[in-house]
């Protein structure tokens, strides 16, 4: 990419004396702006002017009523939802909760992905495929779908997980591994939750990785391995300094893939009456079309939070891509 | 690698045998990771076929089977010729979702064609702010969005009497949208990789801007388009918070996965119809992800690696 880019910008440059017989075609100004005009219009009519609504929304007391065409206007209500969210002990709960179930997601993801994609690089092609393959059913399966199997797959009484796991010791849960029920404690329907999203998530990483680890010259193994250095250290020498801005790129498109979680706890959590497992996009879209009546303001002021926090991580996204050369 | 070198540096000592053991232990071991991981990504997905082809008893049994005993096509015949939802069938949902996806990768080819060419092959004031919004524009959350969204839709329908909400055209709008910024990012390496000497010399030999377009760009764009297609196809069909938010009640608009969220909330015990609705919602994706997988990861990781 960075070198197509690179063309480009050879061919952009003035001509040095176009012969009198050989004009290239010159476009004509206003054809890019025309090319890229639907794009604009709709990107900015259907994605862009909502960030802007959003804030404002965030900064008005807001429902249903004020929705109705000869209701009230949307009263001004200045930072009222914010300050209510920063001293609310629940909004901290759900912001708490959100970033210790997104970072074990992407630490996890990250780990268990770079290790398969290791893995995957030592292993025969014939093998490797195959696995590569197996892994894209993972990552292929809509967030629905795999919501329903692992609730499927942990449901009380008859779901699979806990048949295999009523051989471990009963007291670990209370009563019983058999009835056991995850979807009603945080503690454990995060863990399903983790579970679904690392399942779904790490195919990307390792085949990421796998395909970065090919651009790794192999002689810089070859010359560790004579150095004496066992997997671990040609890992942390060679593999990972070679390979950060990929590690870099995962990172943050996990941390902002993860911190958005909605589907999948829509499907577990079946319902928005356990306020314990809410994250943030739950507690967003609860307040928005669950509550009632709801509360577009108060739902805005949590949306404006989460954005910032994934625009802060993105902040970082753009640094790689502006380095990268893609924004040339 | 102080303490690293002795150790290694013994090894040849020990001759060949002890070294070819370790070799073979570690080939084993190599295998059996390989499978672990194989078994942890697979197994989801045959469960969900597994179950949806057992017949009731089995599903529910006491000692869960793998393989089912009596394998039956009843769930598949109960999603597709019954009713998920009452009053509606399996077809009208599979219409809606190819209507909403069709539609919007359709409307965003054709755009991000467009927008790829500009950006690949002009140079224009807003072109490094236009990129710059396609990436940004693709972070901020759907999630954090939808209510903003909505009350706009919502105004827009007070106002001018255009019906956005409630059915499938406000769903492909939005959807166009957001597939618009990776498909575009997409297509631009393609565009940009079609050599400008081809379409001078076309345009020499008296070829006007659409014959260039058609005869020499598109052929070599075929591959990007389709893969940014494919990209925004499975993106649309998967899709669930804006086709829960914007559809509510209209229950004869539903797309599949709405649909399924539905069934799932009034009969959760049916795991059986639950199951096979899955798989026929997971096969077109598989499908479709077999082509793109490759340029999936080179169009997410955007050059970091190259697929």
């Amino acid at each position: 990419m960075a070198q197509t880019a690179e063309a480009v910008r050879a061919e952009d440059r003035p001509r040095p004396e176009p012969g009198p017989d050989r004009s290239p075609p010159r476009r004509r100004k206003p054809t890019p702006y025309l090319l890229i005009a639907p794009t604009l219009l709709l990107l900015a009519v259907v994605l862009l002017w909502p960030v802007g609504q959003m804030v404002w929304n965030s900064l008005h007391a807001y429902s249903t009523r004020h929705l109705l065409p000869a209701g009230p206007a949307p009263g001004w209500n200045g930072f009222a939802h914010y300050t209510h969210l920063l001293s609310d002990p629940f909004f901290w709960h759900v912001l708490r909760n959100t970033v210790a179930v997104c970072a074990l997601m992407v630490g996890i993801t990250m780990v268990l992905g770079t290790l398969v994609g290791l893995l995957l690089h030592k292993l025969p092609k014939w093998f490797s495929t195959i696995v590569a393959v197996g892994m894209m059913l993972a990552w292929a399966t809509p967030a629905i779908s795999a919501s329903l199997i692992f609730r499927w797959l942990f449901l009380p009484e008859r779901g699979l997980a806990n048949v295999l796991l009523d051989g471990m010791p009963d007291w670990l849960v209370g009563s019983g591994w058999l009835d056991y029920s995850w979807f009603l404690e945080p503690l454990s329907l995060f863990t399903v939750l983790i579970l679904v999203i690392v399942w779904q998530s790490f195919p990307f990483v390792a085949v990421s990785v796998l395909a970065g680890l090919k651009s790794v010259p192999g002689e810089l193994y070859e010359a560790a391995r004579v150095d004496g250095a066992g997997a671990w250290r040609s890992f942390w020498s060679i593999t990972f300094p070679m390979l950060r801005p990929l590690f870099s790129l995962l990172l943050v498109l996990q941390i902002i893939w993860d911190l958005r979680v909605f589907t999948q706890l829509y499907i577990l959590a079946n319902g928005f009456q356990n306020t314990s497992v809410y994250l943030l996009s739950y507690y967003i879209y609860q307040q928005g079309f669950s509550a009632s009546p709801p509360n577009y303001g108060m739902g805005s002021a949590i949306a404006v939070v989460m954005t910032a926090m994934i625009l802060a991580v993105s902040a970082y996204y753009l640094r790689i891509m502006i380095r990268q050369g893609e924004t040339r | 690698m102080s303490t690293a070198a002795p150790r290694r540096t013994g090894t040849p000592r020990t001759g060949g045998t002890r070294r070819r053991l370790s070799r073979g232990l570690r080939r084993t071991g190599l295998y059996a990771a390989g499978t672990a991981v194989l078994v942890f990504a697979v197994f989801p997905v045959y469960w969900m076929v597994s179950t949806a082809l057992k017949p009731v008893s089995e599903i529910f049994a006491r000692q869960p089977r793998l393989l089912p005993g009596a394998p039956t096509l009843d769930h598949f015949d109960r999603v597709v010729n019954g009713q998920l939802i009452p009053g509606v069938n399996f077809w009208q949902f599979l219409a809606n979702s190819l209507f909403v996806t069709l539609g919007s990768v359709a409307v965003a080819a054709v755009m991000s064609l467009l927008a790829a060419v500009a950006i690949a092959r002009f140079r224009f004031r807003l072109r490094t702010g236009l990129i710059l919004l396609l990436m940004l524009i693709q972070m901020v959350p759907m999630e954090a969005m939808i209510i903003s969204i909505f009350i706009n839709f919502r105004h827009l329908q007070d106002v001018s009497g255009v019906q956005l909400l409630g059915n499938l055209t406000g769903i492909v709008i939005v959807y166009t949208a957001v597939a618009l910024p990776i498909t575009i990012m997409m297509l631009r390496g393609f565009v940009a990789a079609v050599p400008r000497e081809l379409e001078e010399a076309a345009a020499i030999d008296g070829a006007g801007n659409w014959t260039v377009f058609w005869q020499i760009l598109m052929p070599l764009v075929a591959p990007g388009l389709v893969a940014a297609s494919i990209f925004a196809f499975i993106t649309a069909w998967n899709e669930f918070i804006v086709a829960l938010t914007f559809l509510g009640r209209s229950t004869e608009n539903y797309t599949l996965p709405l649909t399924l969220s539905y069934y799932f909330g009034r009969f959760g015990t049916e795991w059986g119809a639950i199951m096979a609705a899955s798989t026929l919602l997971t096969i077109p994706v598989m499908i479709f992800f077999l082509f793109v997988q490759r340029r999936m990861v080179a169009g997410l990781t955007m050059g970091a690696v190259k697929g």
